[in-house]
């Protein structure tokens, strides 16, 4: 399964796969291709880094200004690489109601960061998100690509640990 | 003769080990030789249950659930088909309560059909609407959607027909239907549930949109939180191409109709569609004043119908049976039936489609059997994160469109989330706020500062700082983002906030712990 979460690649391969993109968007294309070519990049080279966003700009005539604003408005779209693997909690009023913010607590002190950091190892990245639309079958969280529900403490653990280890997230 | 065996491939059952239950299966089918085949079929939304697994049997469909993984084995032990004697069996599913005491319009076919079988979505009525529609002229099949009172179920309820007959009346061209799929609501699933378990549905009730304005292009905008959605999605919109329920010649019609998946990018304001519709030109999702109305100058600056995924998915409904027909259910202005979405924390959740007019005590007592907790229900928000937080006295409202807004509530897009007594409503307010600060795209004052400044002022009252003061700079601030916002994200979000106030008063004062 296509695991957007472990994404990281050589720097000197980002400027070939952001070129293959651009290529594949067409000759001139329209500003209206900015977020499906954004979502390629951030999927495929796991950021968008300026030189991204410059050759973007330069690719649909856009200044760097526009591309950088979308890139900065979009929680989906990163400036800077994640850790190898990004774990998205749920903090929504659902997940609320079934406990997410104890779990969230338990994420925070079990790994040692806060939202939005990654472990001293590089390996885990906690993120706040707001709804898989899991509601009836929470608290959720999504690792990589993968959603799952009813995540207990325990759960998580069982869930990260691997991930810790150097394993592939499911 | 071959056997089938549902195991749904929605994602509820999915995020419940769906997949690993039907790798079991196909393994036990192999191992035993079993004369089955495993079809994923959607949910019918009984997600307590999830990972549910059926058999056909002669009296109907049997249920065993929920499944895991590692009971497989038992359940098919020996490569025999278990019977409804089975200690994991449940009956036969559509003899449950929960799923007999329903009206399923909408989700008839939800959990029932193969989401990617076309063959399945024709035996169970697929396809009539877009037929009939073919038939009509633009202004009949406008006309069936206003005398069959559809409202937006997106969450504004405005009049799908009024809204139609403006984008067929506008003189420019070319012409958009886009589908607002970004659903960003918590407590509210029941897009993600159609699109999973009869997408069929929601293209042809885009078609029969097209039609009736005459839009050649549809684009369909899916919350990127939606991975699942967007597997079936991408298929679903290959399959109805081939077999020409999309493309230039609709059904040998001569009428052309195609539809694009556009995914978003994590911004709960794209679900407004004047953000939305920035998104889908490739900028900042930042709220367009109105006017001009969208059906007017919508996406690239021409006229667009704008509609949530169960209001093309009601198009179908009234295009196959008929406007007097869809009129029949509901109440007053509140017509048709609503999915409800039981969520939070509620013992029996899931998609509960009825008329207008249900109550919240029969959708979380009769049919969410209470909270999950066991602990007695304190609160419930309907509407989403814009919605207010009810105490039992409003739980015997009628869920439709007046009478909730008598009650200072709304219905939305129809979200049901349950609290249970240990809930701390005076961080549920301020969690209200907090999300309106952090999904504000910033374009107007009152949503961008307010929001914020609203997280601090909840926060004294909270904490006790100066609490009299801190209350009425409270409701200066929930005025001014209500009157003052450019859309429903600020405009609303006083409504929660407010409930609380209201109803929870005693829980914005700081609590024995937090004044220590």
């Amino acid at each position: 399964m296509d695991d957007r979460s472990e994404t990281q690649l050589q720097p000197d391969l980002e400027p070939n796969l952001v070129e293959a993109i651009l290529r594949e968007a067409g000759p001139s294309p329209t500003q209206d291709a900015l977020l499906p070519i954004l979502h390629a990049v951030q999927g495929q080279v796991g950021h968008i880094s300026k030189e991204t966003i410059r050759s973007i700009a330069d690719a649909m005539n856009l200044s760097r200004a526009e591309v950088q604003g979308v890139v900065s408005f979009y929680d989906d779209f990163r400036e800077a690489p994640s850790a190898k693997h990004v774990v998205q909690l749920c903090m929504a009023e659902a997940c609320q109601a079934v406990g997410c913010r104890a779990l969230a607590a338990h994420a925070k002190s079990q790994l040692g960061v806060d939202f939005g950091e990654a472990t001293p190892d590089g390996a885990v990245e906690i993120k706040a998100v707001y709804c898989f639309g899991n509601c009836a079958t929470g608290p959720t969280i999504r690792i990589g690509n993968r959603v799952h529900g009813r995540v207990s403490p325990e759960r998580f653990d069982a869930l990260v640990a691997p991930l810790r280890s150097g394993g592939r997230s499911a | 003769m071959t056997q089938s065996i549902f195991v749904p491939n929605d994602t509820t059952a999915w995020s419940l080990g769906a997949d690993e239950v039907a790798e079991a299966v196909t393994a036990m089918i192999a191992e035993h030789g079993m004369d089955a085949v495993v079809v994923r079929n959607g949910s019918r939304g009984l997600y307590w249950l999830e990972p549910l697994v059926e058999i056909e049997s002669p009296l109907g469909r049997i249920g065993f659930g929920p499944i895991a993984p590692h009971q497989v084995a038992d359940l098919f032990a020996g490569g025999a088909m278990p019977t409804a004697a089975h200690p994991l069996s449940i009956g036969l599913v559509e003899e449950l309560p929960f799923l007999k005491a329903q009206r399923r319009l909408t989700f008839a076919r939800a959990g029932v059909i193969n989401p990617m079988s076309l063959t399945d979505y024709r035996a169970m009525e697929g396809g009539v609407a877009l037929a009939n529609a073919l038939a009509m002229e633009p202004q009949q099949i406008v006309n069936a959607m206003k005398s069959a009172g559809v409202r937006g179920r997106g969450g504004a309820a405005f009049p799908a027909g009024i809204k139609w007959q403006t984008v067929l009346d506008a003189p420019a061209h070319p012409k958009y239907i886009v589908c607002n799929a970004d659903e960003g609501d918590s407590g509210t699933f029941a897009d993600r549930l159609l699109m999973e378990a009869d997408p069929f549905q929601l293209i042809e009730g885009m078609a029969i949109a097209g039609l009736a304005v005459g839009a050649e292009l549809g684009i369909i905008y899916l919350r990127s939180e939606y991975p699942r959605t967007e597997a079936v999605m991408t298929e679903a919109l290959a399959l109805a191409r081939n077999a020409g329920m999309l493309g230039p010649d609709l059904l040998g019609s001569g009428r052309a109709f195609d539809i694009a998946l556009r995914m978003g990018a994590g911004a709960y304001i794209c679900g407004e569609e004047t953000s939305l519709l920035e998104s889908l030109e490739g900028k900042r999702g930042q709220v367009r004043p109105k006017p001009p109305l969208p059906a007017l100058e919508g996406l690239f600056g021409k006229p667009t119908v704008v509609n949530n995924v169960l209001t093309l998915a009601a198009a179908t409904t009234v295009l196959a049976k008929g406007a007097e027909y869809y009129a029949t259910f509901g109440e007053e202005r509140s017509r048709g039936t609503m999915p409800f979405q039981l969520g939070g924390n509620v013992a029996q959740g899931g998609l509960v489609e009825l008329p207008f007019g249900v109550t919240l005590n029969q959708l979380v007592h009769d049919f969410g059997k209470g909270s999950r907790s066991g602990r007695p229900v304190k609160a419930i928000q309907v509407g989403g994160p814009l919605g207010a937080y009810l105490p039992a006295q409003h739980w015997d409202t009628p869920l439709a469109y007046e009478a909730f807004a008598a009650v200072g509530a709304m219905l939305g897009h129809g979200g049901v989330v349950v609290f249970d007594d240990t809930a701390d409503m005076g961080e549920q307010a301020e969690f209200a706020m907090a999300f309106c600060a952090h999904e504000s795209c910033g374009k107007c004052t009152p949503c961008r500062i307010g929001s914020v400044r609203g997280v601090e002022v909840i926060h004294r009252i909270r904490t006790g700082v100066d609490p009299e003061a801190n209350l009425a700079v409270l409701h200066d601030l929930c005025e001014a983002l209500e009157l003052g916002s450019l859309c429903a994200l600020g405009g609303l979000t006083p409504m929660p906030v407010r409930s609380v106030l209201n109803h929870f008063a005693d829980e914005m004062r700081p609590s024995e712990k937090g004044m220590s």
